[in-house]
């Protein structure tokens, strides 16, 4: 039986969970996952201020003061911390060990996703993108802006990591089930046709990848119910053969395990359920069963699959100008009328300078319906709001003008504003997801081998 | 009776660019064909028309007791654009579960969750 416990689900995700996992009970495997979509964007940015950065940097802290732990218990860790910057997240992990006296680590490194050079050499390799979404920009419309370029790459260059003994797999770019597929493949050996295994082992990645989120975090069915979530126990998934996985947490922990949480975290972000999509296989989620086995753990079975498409995912990144956003507080009486008449006076004066342009404004009161809008607001006045004010724009100098004239609501616009001690607001560039395809002959993944 | 589809359903949403997911899971597996039966893909689409352009796909997972939701144009241009205080669209399943749908009389008793 082989364990596979997940500890992170974003960057940024809580970091005492990677220690919980290795210190509240048994576990082969850690896997990590660092790469929302917007996170390459924030890295690209990291990396053209300082060529040592543009990794996650909780990684190396948060794995690194582990790492001792980790080699005694021979626990594989694999993580896409790498970012887009995997060289300096590796360095950065050897000199932890180094500093810590761990001698010969054997970390691999997988890479190739990172095509943007290659896109910006000329070589043809634009030519074999298409766009995967039909409404959005052309391919030729997105190229001249392009900041970054990372293909979604697949489990094999991680399964040959750790038929190489790697104890460390950081990746960039690749599918988020895959970091959870590679040591059910690995173990098990599964046949590269056995497409009905490889969508349980992409089923359980999709669970895991979120972490606490399949354990009783951010649980809509019942969140009350959840015990002890300052102990929360992220997800692990105790496989035996190929067939079924059955998802639990270390028994110390606090957390739900139980098939409505499990339901939750299956139907998250998933497109067609009938056509689950990784570069590994094709996943059907219709024809998973969840048995609730008590005693927090849920068996799934029943996974159905298929092989993958031909292409590749491109997850492309360009930029579209700059964009900032500020907040004020109103109170009683009249909060949301006063922060929505005081939203319109800062749109009115920011306009009236001459030559500011605004491309899109967005004026919202956060506690009088944000989020949901005309669907929440019922007309019973708030005790207080908070107004937000966001614009974007192709000119930065408009966008820091418009964060000069928050401020100035608290003496010259409508009474009883507060809260606004977080200083002036500043342009930030604004980076533009586009995803694409390309075929899967055009992307090499690469693994190389370093020791500490 | 009308009550609000929270009452019988849970769910939890997310982005994909500028294209929001919003699962939805009866609480109890007998309320699914509720689920089918009322949050058909005009409805929906009409009742996020406020936060979404559409057009809205709707996917059935029967052996989960669940619907899935895809709702085109729906974060003003996706999460790393987007002006919307929830650029992602985290709460999007939450929006949806305000809405009001119609059960048979009588069944608001059985409105506690089933453990676990």
């Amino acid at each position: 039986m082989i364990r596979i416990a997940g500890g992170s689900g974003f960057w940024g995700d809580w970091p005492q969970a990677p220690a919980l996992q290795v210190r509240s009970g048994p576990i082969d495997y850690l896997v990590l996952d660092y790469l929302a979509e917007v996170t390459l964007s924030v890295m690209h940015r990291q990396r053209a201020r300082d060529p040592n950065a543009g990794y996650a940097t909780d990684f190396v802290t948060d794995i690194g003061e582990l790492l001792p732990e980790i080699v005694e218990k021979n626990i594989k860790v694999i993580a896409n911390a790498g970012g887009a910057n995997p060289r300096a997240c590796t360095q950065a992990l050897i000199e932890s060990a180094r500093r810590q006296g761990i001698r010969s680590l054997r970390i691999a490194e997988v890479s190739g996703d990172d095509l943007f050079q290659e896109l910006g050499s000329g070589g043809g390799l634009a030519e074999k993108i298409r766009p995967l979404e039909p409404d959005g920009l052309s391919v030729a419309e997105v190229l001249p802006r392009l900041t970054g370029a990372h293909a979604y790459i697949g489990v094999e260059p991680i399964v040959e990591a750790l038929r190489q003994g790697a104890q460390v797999v950081l990746t960039g770019r690749c599918s988020d089930p895959s970091l959870f597929l590679a040591p059910f493949l690995h173990e098990f050996g599964v046949a590269p046709g056995d497409w009905d295994s490889r969508a349980l082992g992409t089923v359980v990645g999709h669970i895991l990848e979120c972490g606490g989120q399949a354990s009783g975090g951010n649980f809509q069915g019942d969140w009350r119910a959840v015990p002890d979530l300052e102990k929360l126990g992220f997800p692990i998934a105790e496989i035996e053969d190929p067939s079924r996985a059955v998802i639990t947490k270390h028994a110390s922990l606090g957390g739900l395990i139980s098939p409505a949480v499990i339901k939750e975290q299956l139907v998250y972000e998933i497109g067609d359920p009938k056509r689950y999509i990784t570069p590994d296989c094709t996943a059907d989620f219709t024809s998973i069963r969840l048995d609730d086995l008590g005693n927090n753990r849920v068996e799934v079975s029943g996974v159905r699959g298929g092989p993958p498409p031909e292409e590749l995912k491109l997850a492309c990144y360009y930029e579209a100008g700059w964009m900032v956003s500020g907040e004020m507080t109103y109170t009683w009486p009249d909060a949301r009328a006063k922060a929505l008449a005081a939203g319109e006076l800062v749109r009115r004066r920011t306009e009236q300078k001459v030559g500011l342009k605004f491309d899109e404004w967005r004026i919202e009161c956060i506690g009088a319906g944000a989020c949901h809008g005309d669907l929440s607001f019922d007309g019973i006045e708030p005790e207080e709001v908070i107004l937000r004010i966001a614009a974007c724009s192709k000119d930065r100098d408009a966008c820091d003008w418009l964060g000069r004239e928050m401020a100035p609501l608290i003496l010259t616009g409508p009474p009883g504003a507060t809260g606004f001690a977080s200083g002036r607001p500043r342009a930030s560039k604004r980076v533009a997801y586009w995803p694409g395809l390309i075929p899967r002959g055009c992307v090499r993944p690469k693994v190389e081998f370093f020791a500490s | 009776m009308k009550v609000r589809l929270h009452d019988i359903a849970h769910g939890r949403s997310g982005d994909k660019g500028n294209t929001v997911n919003i699962g939805v899971i009866a609480r109890r597996e007998e309320w699914y064909p509720l689920l089918v039966e009322q949050l058909t893909v005009e409805r929906v689409a009409s009742y996020l028309r406020p936060l979404a352009e559409g057009p809205v796909e709707r996917h059935e997972l029967p052996s989960l007791a669940a619907l899935n939701f895809v709702v085109r144009k729906a974060l003003g241009g996706g999460g790393s654009i987007s002006l919307r205080l929830d650029a992602q669209g985290k709460t999007y399943a939450q929006a949806l579960l305000r809405m009001e749908i119609e059960v048979p009389e009588g069944m608001t008793e059985l409105f506690k969750p089933p453990p676990g």
